[in-house]
């Protein structure tokens, strides 16, 4: 079992590692798709089925596509080398200050939280249970999530309606 | 009413093939055997099938127009598959200098095979499941999805910006044409409490007095539902009259212009895959899967249950290709989103009500279907009449 | 209702395919090579010579090589060449007949100006269609033995036009006949008045010229065929010297030695 959970790590990480390295955006883009489907593995592995295939569902089947959508209709050319500008001590400075804060936090997050030793048998979560949670003890969290959903198609909708005035003899 | 057909010599075949199987295999290697063998029978069935699709497809298509199809290969045209497979695999394979190469040679495999592995899940017989999954709906839903990448990456690698913004309609098309599609499942889902194939086709068992199945599509919100899904189906495979993605006079082939060769017959091969395990997928939700419609015909076996079903769904496709023009882009996003998902959003709620009033006995029975009717018929008329109030039946006149 | 246009649909295709089977007016395919198309008479591709009978090809060409048509085709597609002898023709008169007579059918437009001007009724439009070689010169070049097909062939594809034909033939023929019947009994009485010696040479030089004015009478033509009026018999031809027009070159592959052998046929 540890080998498959090793080769998962491998792809998503790796995936994951190309994406933010590489100069093609589009790639980038596709790569995180791989990244999300080795999400979805993981998922597979630990016994969740019903996340896996949610997962696919919605990153890899909808997710990705905004996330291309996005890139095509915005950048002039996704395929040319992606500006970066040359390397400075203020950029440094800053990247090392972020990372060690982002890295502060997950290490406290791990430490604080208690890994009990898993039981001998994986606990299946049926569909039903998982359903049943969403709608109780979850519920708020579900619906708060599908409010920002829409909070942000929505500020995506006025972004993208806020364009020059068109001149009236084009087509409507 | 179970009779004592189902445990036929026919019926208990691949029972029988299995447990040889595991006789001759030893233990470690049983379930890779069992997985490869399962894997080659798809693989060998459903080639075959794609291959006599496209010509009973040719074919009914032809008598629909007035002619014969193809008659000239071999009898009655059957060997016209194989021609045809000879032709795409002697044809130059054409990589366009500029295109990514990598993507390029990556898309039509990676549509092929998410469309193959929705296999999987479908319920060929009441023995007959390749992977049983508890939440199989959701598995075929996400296969189906992750080949969306597939047709971007298509559309994408051929550098050709025709062919990206052919890509940019097909991908246009595809997701908003899921919404309908899996809105149209969650009734049957509820109805049924799993989400596992094997479940929902057994909760389409027995029949009423004996020759009335109890088939979802029999009931109001289950036809209306059929008919969502139906549609939908329609357009998650590109088949007319949704097939502007891929319709040789928009965009000479979409998102398929650079490919030639097997390339273009791999794409080929994954539209018919998906529209064959979509149909297969609407037999089991909404048409009882491998239930035979009567008690006494249950002697055939499942597995020719489930494909005659099979096929009188793709001959429906068919016909439907034969008959109906083309939508634009505009004209079928409009579909989906106007009509399509209010409608089957109303049919969730006719479901509800269907699954909270099943107490009701009796007279109330009768009330309950006409109730539901209500439900389904009211919506779709107001809503097209509210869809089609600018535009009048034609009306010609010639010139006297 | 939305939808019903949908449902109407489905049933007009649906009739269509189930009429497709049994119904002659749902199946409009003719399956080629198995059926052959019915071809309206007056269709007409590539010209073809015709025969008397089909027994004696070669023998039985109304052809005299005038070279008419060769002068009038407009894409210079006939090559023909003048036989060294004469043979007698269905009115018993010694004619040429052509050695060699070539239709390029990759030039050939099918305008029918040659059946136009022909004078002998020699050159008909044939029906061919189905007439596709393998290589693109000599395959397409229709020699005379290719082209010469018997009168019985013609009336199988114009059956019209060649019973016209034939009723006008056969009447000159009868005229002809009537002509030489008279000349014959005056050529009979006029020796018993005159002394045979002297009257020898008349007698045939007065015969000589009524069969010549016979096959010179221009026979009816289709009133698109003006130019004959100025259509000289094949004896004059011989005579006259070669005429203001050069003699075309063979549209063909010949040898220039053997092409070109100008009006000086016999």
């Amino acid at each position: 079992m540890t080998v498959v959970l090793a080769i998962i790590a491998l792809v998503l990480l790796g995936s994951a590692a190309a994406a933010m390295l590489s100069r093609n955006l589009v790639h980038s883009a596709l790569l995180l798709a791989v990244s999300w489907l080795g999400t979805a593995a993981f998922y597979l592995w630990a016994g969740a089925d019903f996340a896996a295939f949610a997962q696919v569902i919605v990153y890899v089947g909808a997710v990705s596509m905004v996330v291309l959508f996005a890139v095509l209709l915005t950048r002039q050319n996704p395929v040319g080398d992606v500006q970066v500008e040359p390397a400075s001590r203020v950029r440094l400075t800053a990247a090392l200050s972020v990372g060690a804060c982002v890295a502060a936090v997950l290490f406290a997050a791990v430490v604080s939280s208690d890994f009990r030793p898993a039981p001998a048998q994986a606990p299946t979560a049926t569909v039903k249970q998982i359903g049943l949670e969403l709608m109780g003890p979850y519920g708020a969290a579900l619906l708060i999530v599908g409010v920002l959903l829409t909070v942000a198609l929505l500020g995506a909708i006025v972004l993208a309606a806020s364009e020059p005035k068109r001149n009236p003899e084009d087509a409507p | 009413m179970i009779s004592a057909a189902p445990e036929s010599f026919l019926e208990r075949l691949p029972l029988l093939a299995g447990d040889l199987i595991a006789r001759v295999v030893p233990a470690p290697l049983l379930w890779f055997v069992t997985s490869l063998i399962a894997i080659v029978a798809i693989l060998a069935i459903f080639g075959l099938l794609f291959a006599f699709l496209t010509l009973a497809e040719r074919k009914i298509l032809g008598r629909i127009q007035n002619r014969p199809g193809p008659n000239r290969t071999g009898y009655f045209g059957l060997l016209q598959p194989f021609a045809d497979g000879i032709k795409m695999l002697i044809k130059e394979d054409i990589v366009p200098r500029d295109a990514d190469q990598v993507l390029h040679y990556l898309a039509p495999v990676v549509l092929v095979s998410l469309a193959l592995m929705t296999f999987a899940v479908l319920p060929f017989g009441r023995h007959l499941v390749p992977v049983e999954l508890d939440t199989a709906v959701l598995y075929f839903f996400a296969a189906g999805a992750a080949t969306e990448l597939a047709v971007f990456m298509a559309g994408w690698a051929s550098h050709n910006k025709y062919s990206l913004l052919a890509a940019m309609r097909a991908l246009a098309q595809l997701i908003s044409y899921e919404l309908p599609l899996l809105l149209s499942v969650v009734p049957v889902v509820m109805l049924a409490g799993t989400l596992s194939t094997t479940g929902i086709v057994a909760a389409q068992g027995g029949w009423k007095f004996g020759f009335i199945p109890h088939w979802y599509v029999f009931t109001p919100w289950g036809f209306a539902g059929f008919l969502i899904f139906f549609t939908a189906a329609l357009a998650e495979s590109n088949r007319s009259p949704f097939d502007l993605p891929e319709a040789e006079s928009e965009l000479i082939a979409g998102h398929l212009t650079e490919y030639s060769g097997f390339k273009y017959a791999l794409f080929f091969m994954a539209e018919y895959f998906g529209m064959t395990a979509l149909c297969g997928m609407g037999v089991t939700l909404f048409l009882g899967g491998w239930q035979a419609p009567c008690a006494f015909l249950e002697v055939i076996p499942s597995y020719l249950w489930f494909f005659a079903k099979l096929l009188t769904l793709l001959v429906l496709f068919m016909w439907i290709r034969g008959t109906l023009p083309r939508l634009r882009i505009d004209q079928l996003t409009r579909f989906a989103w106007k009509f399509l998902v209010p409608l089957a959003l109303i049919n969730l709620g006719t479901v509800a009500f269907w699954h909270l009033t099943v107490g009701w006995g009796g007279a109330l029975q009768l009330a309950r279907w006409a109730l539901a009717l209500v439900f389904v018929i009211v919506p779709f008329v107001l809503i097209g009449r509210r869809l089609s109030a600018g535009v009048a039946p034609r009306t010609y006149r010639y010139a006297p | 209702m939305l939808g019903s246009g949908i449902i109407q649909g489905l049933a007009v295709t649906a009739k269509n395919f189930v009429g497709s089977f049994h119904d002659p007016a749902r199946y409009t395919t003719q399956e080629y090579p198995e059926v052959l198309p019915t071809l309206p008479e007056n269709y007409r591709n590539f010209p073809f010579l015709v025969t008397e009978n089909a027994t004696d090809p070669m023998g039985t060409m109304r052809c005299v090589a005038c070279q008419i048509c060769e002068k009038e085709c407009p894409p210079q597609c006939i090559y023909i060449e003048k036989s060294k002898d004469k043979k007698p023709d269905a009115n018993g008169k010694m004619q040429l007949y052509p050695a060699v007579f070539d239709i390029d059918t990759s030039v050939c437009m099918s305008c029918q100006i040659c059946v136009e001007v022909c004078p002998f009724d020699a050159i008909k439009m044939d029906q061919v269609f189905a007439i596709a070689a393998t290589d693109r010169f000599t395959g397409l070049l229709l020699d005379r033995a290719q082209l010469a097909k018997p009168n019985s062939y013609y009336h199988t594809i114009h059956p019209t036009e060649a019973t016209e034909v034939d009723a006008r033939l056969a009447e000159e023929k009868r005229i002809a006949e009537e002509k030489a019947k008279a000349a014959a009994a005056a050529k009979a009485a006029a020796p018993a008045k005159a002394l045979p010696g002297d009257l020898s040479r008349d007698a045939g030089r007065a015969t000589d010229p009524g069969l010549a004015k016979a096959s010179n009478r221009v026979p009816g033509q289709t009133p698109a065929g003006q130019q004959a009026g100025t259509v000289p018999s094949p004896s004059n031809a011989a005579g006259a010297p070669a005429g203001p027009a050069p003699k075309p070159t063979s549209p063909t592959m010949k040898p220039p030695g053997a092409g070109g052998p100008a009006a000086s046929g016999s």
